[in-house]
């Protein structure tokens, strides 16, 4: 029999969080710190619309771009939080997650050989996604120093004549880490000065804590070469109904318009009518769910400087980064030793990419009860290792 | 959210958190909080620190009733006296004046069906001002103070998620 497999596929690494998902499923009564979902359920009202949809038969397609109801949502949205401008007619889409935005984003605009540079640590499916569009990941390995920013010195460094696309993971996971409005204009210059183009993934925008999330697509001449990815999944703990969108300027989104018409169709109705409700009537739970985040992220902080373990101070999203390089062992090893002694799963740094070695992600997406008793095993778990008990 | 109101947000649901942990969490130093949480004692502001307990899984017996009052106001003091008089038994838990087709309403603790009925003939209905009274036994509770109380709720999430 011939070979039934691409070679391209063959290429692409299975995520390395799956194997890590398997130990973890083993071992019984283990806390996990592992997810990368918010613990709150979706607000009822929310729900509720949803239900009611399902209710009143609305189970047909919509049109491909999405409810017309939901993409002027979604632009008031924009403009409300982040003072961004987007025509709902065509330059917004509504996808099935962010994930597939960051897909069709790049199959849209890649050529093979062009270069695309994702800063990382970041989210696991960047690189593979810019391998199957037929482009060449190249990656920034963002530096704790610099609290997991990309500085201007960085990318200038990783742009060649190939270089057609930079994608923006902020904020991020796994690091925690935002990017200001100084530091986006800094990105910002370089990418006007190459003529490249932005994916910017801001997926976590609600969550951040020390100033409101700035978009570099609201940056002067960006919006332009800005494709922007966001979704419902974070910000009103929807990761379920699997609802996200992106926007663009239209020559780009009329392309993306085009794969996901033949690809996916469109994203689920349901879905759909529930977040109509979420952007109308859902700041209020943002806001409070913000909240919740922010105090227990206060709490991980402040735990992790009693233990003496190095820790920058993360603005966003809802992980902490710990450095475990003082153990003078890997991420993995770290990690397989807590879970194996401690029972408590936390994910090892590089799957997020090769330069997360040293680090581990930490979720707080859990209640302050949980986070406690984790706390308490991870502190017993590294007082062993130095040997103070 | 000013200071206050983040203090109270937060032990409304977990009056149980100690001063560091609630200044950590609120991102300010232990003395501000003490100090907001004294005067705010004092003020009568934070008026007691409760449990919430859901006595059916107890094998204590507890009954409850919501009792509907109307009653005839009093020249220049309104409700108020009548109220005092309710709320000084220590029998009822709560006397709130309502909007509506009757004027408080009343709830009432005890340990037997026959106890709350006893107490509503003998007390509360031969109150001089106490028109009449409609007494409503719970059957049930399943949500009180913001948090369901019928079930415990399992965390369904996948163990470890990108």
């Amino acid at each position: 029999m011939r070979n039934p497999l691409s070679e391209r596929i063959t290429t692409i690494q299975p995520s390395g969080i799956r194997k890590f998902f398997d130990i973890v499923s083993e071992m019984k009564d283990a806390i996990s710190l592992g997810v990368g979902e918010p613990d709150f359920d979706t607000p009822w009202h929310i729900r509720d619309e949803g239900i009611y949809s399902l209710e009143k038969g609305r189970t047909f397609y919509t049109s491909n771009a999405g409810l017309k109801e939901l993409k002027i949502e979604i632009a008031n949205y924009l403009y409300r939080r982040f003072g961004l401008s987007y025509d709902y007619k065509d330059e917004i889409l509504v996808t099935v997650g962010g994930s597939e935005g960051i897909d069709i984003a790049m199959r849209a605009m890649l050529d093979p050989g062009d270069e695309v540079l994702i800063p990382q640590p970041s989210y696991v499916s960047y690189e593979p996604c810019a391998v199957l569009a037929n482009g060449k990941p190249v990656v920034i390995e963002l530096q704790e120093k610099n609290e997991f920013r990309l500085t201007a010195e960085e990318l200038e460094a990783a742009i060649t004549p190939k270089t057609k696309l930079l994608v923006m993971p902020f904020p991020n996971n796994p690091t925690g880490a935002v990017m200001e409005q100084k530091d986006l204009e800094a990105v910002a210059q370089v990418v006007k000065k190459h003529d490249l183009f932005v994916l910017s993934d801001e997926i976590y925008s609600e969550l951040t804590y020390l100033d409101k999330h700035v978009s570099i697509a609201s940056l002067p001449g960006m919006k332009e070469r800005t494709v922007l990815i966001n979704g419902f999944s974070k910000s009103y703990a929807m990761t379920g109904w699997r609802l996200g969108y992106a926007c663009a300027p239209k020559v780009i989104l009329e392309q993306m318009l085009k794969i996901h018409q033949f690809a996916i169709m469109c994203a689920p109705t349901t879905s759909q009518y529930a977040a109509v409700d979420a952007l109308k009537n859902g700041d209020e739970d943002v806001a409070h769910m913000r909240e919740e985040y922010d105090g227990r992220r206060r709490f991980l902080v402040h735990r992790f400087k009693e233990m003496g373990l190095s820790c920058f101070e993360p603005y966003g999203a809802f992980y902490i980064f710990p450095s475990i390089r003082e153990f003078g062992m890997t991420s993995d090893e770290f990690a397989t030793k807590l879970l194996e002694q401690e029972k408590v799963a936390v994910v090892p740094g590089t799957a997020f990419g090769a330069c997360g070695e040293g680090f581990v992600r930490i979720s707080y997406a859990y209640s302050l009860e949980n986070l406690k008793k984790a706390l308490d095993r991870i502190e017993h778990f590294i007082k062993g290792l130095r040997g103070e008990i | 959210m000013e200071m206050r109101e983040k203090i109270l947000t937060f032990i409304e649901k977990n009056s149980r958190v100690d001063l560091k942990e609630l200044a950590i969490i609120l991102g300010v130093d232990e003395a501000t909080v003490a100090n907001e949480m004294a005067a705010m004692e004092e003020e009568h502001i934070i008026c007691g620190y409760h449990t919430l307990i859901d006595w059916e899984k107890t094998s204590i017996e507890k009954v409850n009733a919501l009792i509907e009052v109307r009653v005839t106001p009093q020249r220049g003091r309104g409700f108020d006296t009548v109220a005092e008089r309710i709320y000084n038994y220590a029998e009822v838990n709560a006397v709130y004046l309502i909007s509506g087709g009757y004027d408080l309403l009343v709830t009432l603790e005890g340990k037997t069906l026959r106890e709350v009925a006893q107490f509503v003939s003998d007390k509360l209905s031969t109150l001089d001002s106490v028109l009449s009274t409609k007494t409503n036994f719970i059957l049930k509770k399943y949500k009180d103070h913001g948090t369901v109380i019928a079930e415990k709720k399992k965390d369904e999430r996948m163990l470890v998620t990108p």
